[in-house]
């Protein structure tokens, strides 16, 4: 058995994890409301809920409806807006030992750029820019299913900002490694996929759509083989590390992950079911490494025998 | 000003049985949960041995502390509630809690419970928890006699009698259970808690403002998370354009005057 695994693993010359488990970024909120039930000290990062420049109300109810093996989601990026963030929130992120990566959101192309530039001199790990919300009118996917757009959102990003840069990729695309390439071409350090898949209910006795925005983003272990396929795309199309996202609730998906060739994985939904899970994750893991003789975690990346 | 709530896996269920049709009582051993619970709070449940359907937990307002059980009430609408009716003496069930902001115990000279339906779950511990030597009054509605449910429980709780309205007139007042609160006199300083359907939260907080008394009300929205994280359960606050309370977090307890 392997005493002590090694789980530490890269997202580039500029971020290193000290275990590849992720929370993905508006299943965890600011991470302070997990601290009852999960140590944040022991994860590889959280990605805290999207920002964007003015405060954003989010969309009418009914926002969330569960499905089979699922749940969608219209929560339209509610937030309070990056004045209130830098000053409410930046501070309790001090109190963290992880890295802490923030998800932004913006209208235009320069909107991404200013969120940026007033981040860069936090102290915060890394930008994760969110191109791929299924949720709002503007911004969002309507860039992240635009090659050229993508491109153009990476670069103006990269111009503001010394941070890290991940780009977060929508799957409701023809084929994301177009996406994949075009934001490895603009400056992105980190790709993570995938996003939520555009679903959509309709209670039949009503007959009126279940979420008041009558599409949401699907998520949960329903979407996991649909993300382990482009992600296991994506790693083969671009030489950047990646980040794999989409249904994981258990140490077998993170390695199936991992095993496609995500170098870290994001635990979403699973947070909301479970809100220790990711802590849990992080423990399962070196159990698994343990178990399997498995010396250090980087090893399962892209290791899958085709 | 609440304590954090803990997450307890495996909790034994040690009774689970039908009190109604269609409705159920569970009681579940959780000490932990149940030293820290407050009346109007919740808790998010799962049954224990389901993994990925249905995949969310349920929220369930606290109905009664019996030592170290947790006592829920619960009424079967879908799969999540179906398979909990199934549960026997022993299985286990995974919860969170205690959850979100309960009734504020006001010191007021009389206090009103006023519930509907399945909204009559969580008065039974404020019932229990308010002080005795205030004057209590407890008003019930539901559609139908089969609907009502714990009003015995809540009689010997409270110490005095539950006054029932149902809208076809089987048991009680044959009308809505606001017609118990109008012929009320305004003084002395009141409190109303009230749960139920929100339209007659609403009537209920109509006759307070007309009578100057202060109102709360328990809303209920489907929850994914529970601990304010997905932001899926909201309510619009007063007037237009205001933006949104969120259930879980904020709530479920709402002072009547920052809804409507």
């Amino acid at each position: 058995m392997v005493e002590k695994p090694d789980l530490q693993v890269s997202l580039g010359p500029k971020l290193s994890l000290a275990n590849p488990i992720i929370t993905a970024s508006g299943t965890f909120g600011y991470g302070e409301e997990f601290q009852p039930f999960v140590n944040l000290d022991t994860l590889g990062a959280i990605v805290v809920k999207g920002i964007s420049l003015k405060p954003r109300p989010g969309n009418p109810p009914p926002r969330i409806v569960e499905t089979a093996c699922g749940m969608l989601n219209a929560i339209g990026l509610e937030n309070k807006g990056i004045d209130h963030f830098l000053q409410e929130k930046i501070p309790l992120f001090t109190n963290y030992k992880c890295p802490v990566i923030v998800n932004i959101l913006g209208d235009s192309i320069a909107d991404y750029a200013s969120l940026a530039a007033r981040l860069n001199d936090t102290e915060i790990a890394a930008i994760e820019i969110n191109i791929s919300c299924p949720n709002v009118k503007k911004g969002g996917v309507a860039f992240g299913s635009d090659p050229k757009m993508v491109k153009e959102v990476s670069e103006a990003v990269r111009k503001k900002t010394t941070k890290p840069i991940i780009v977060k990729l929508s799957p409701n695309v023809t084929d994301i490694t177009v996406m994949a390439k075009a934001a490895e071409a603009g400056g992105a350090d980190v790709i993570s996929l995938i996003n939520t898949l555009l679903g959509m209910a309709i209670d039949p006795r009503s007959r009126r759509p279940r979420l008041a925005n009558v599409v949401g983003g699907l998520s949960g272990p329903a979407i996991k083989p649909v993300a382990l396929r482009m992600v296991y795309q994506v790693a083969a199309a671009v030489s950047i590390p990646v980040i794999g996202i989409g249904g994981i609730r258990s140490v077998e998906d993170v390695v199936e992950f991992m095993l496609a060739g995500a170098s870290a994985v994001q635990i979403g939904t699973a947070n909301l079911v479970d809100p220790a899970i990711s802590g849990k994750m992080v423990a399962d893991l070196t159990s698994y490494l343990q178990q399997n003789q498995i010396t250090a975690a980087r090893d399962l990346i892209g290791a899958v025998e085709t | 000003m609440s304590l954090l709530p803990c997450q307890l896996d495996h909790c034994p269920v040690s009774e689970n049985k039908k009190v109604a049709p269609e409705i159920y009582r569970m009681a579940i051993k959780a000490p932990a949960i149940c030293a820290l619970a407050r009346p109007g709070q919740f808790i998010m449940l799962r049954p224990g041995r389901i993994n990925d359907d249905p995949l969310l937990r349920r929220p369930f307002s606290i109905h009664q502390i019996e030592s170290d059980n947790l006592v829920i009430l619960y009424r079967v609408v879908g799969r999540g509630t179906a398979l909990m009716a199934g549960a026997a003496t022993g299985d286990t069930v995974d919860i969170l809690g205690p959850l979100g902001q309960g009734f504020n115990l006001a010191d007021k000279e009389r206090h009103i419970l006023v519930g509907g339906g399945m909204g009559t779950a969580p008065l039974l511990l404020l019932a229990d928890r308010l002080k005795q030597n205030t004057e209590l009054i407890i008003t019930i509605g539901a559609r139908s006699k089969n609907e009502l449910v714990a009003i015995d429980e809540l009689a010997e709780t409270g110490g005095v009698p539950v006054q029932v309205a149902t809208d076809d007139g089987s048991m009680g007042h044959h009308g809505l259970v606001t017609e118990l609160l109008t012929p009320l006199a305004d003084s002395p300083a009141t409190m109303v808690y009230s749960c139920g359907p929100e339209p007659m939260m609403r009537a209920v907080a109509r006759v307070c403002q007309d009578k100057g008394w202060d109102c709360q009300v328990s809303m209920e929205k489907e929850m994914a998370c529970g601990i304010g994280a997905c932001l899926g359960c909201i309510v619009p606050k007063k007037g237009l354009n205001q933006g949104y309370h969120h259930v879980c977090s904020d709530g479920p307890v709402f002072n009547a005057e920052s809804l409507w």
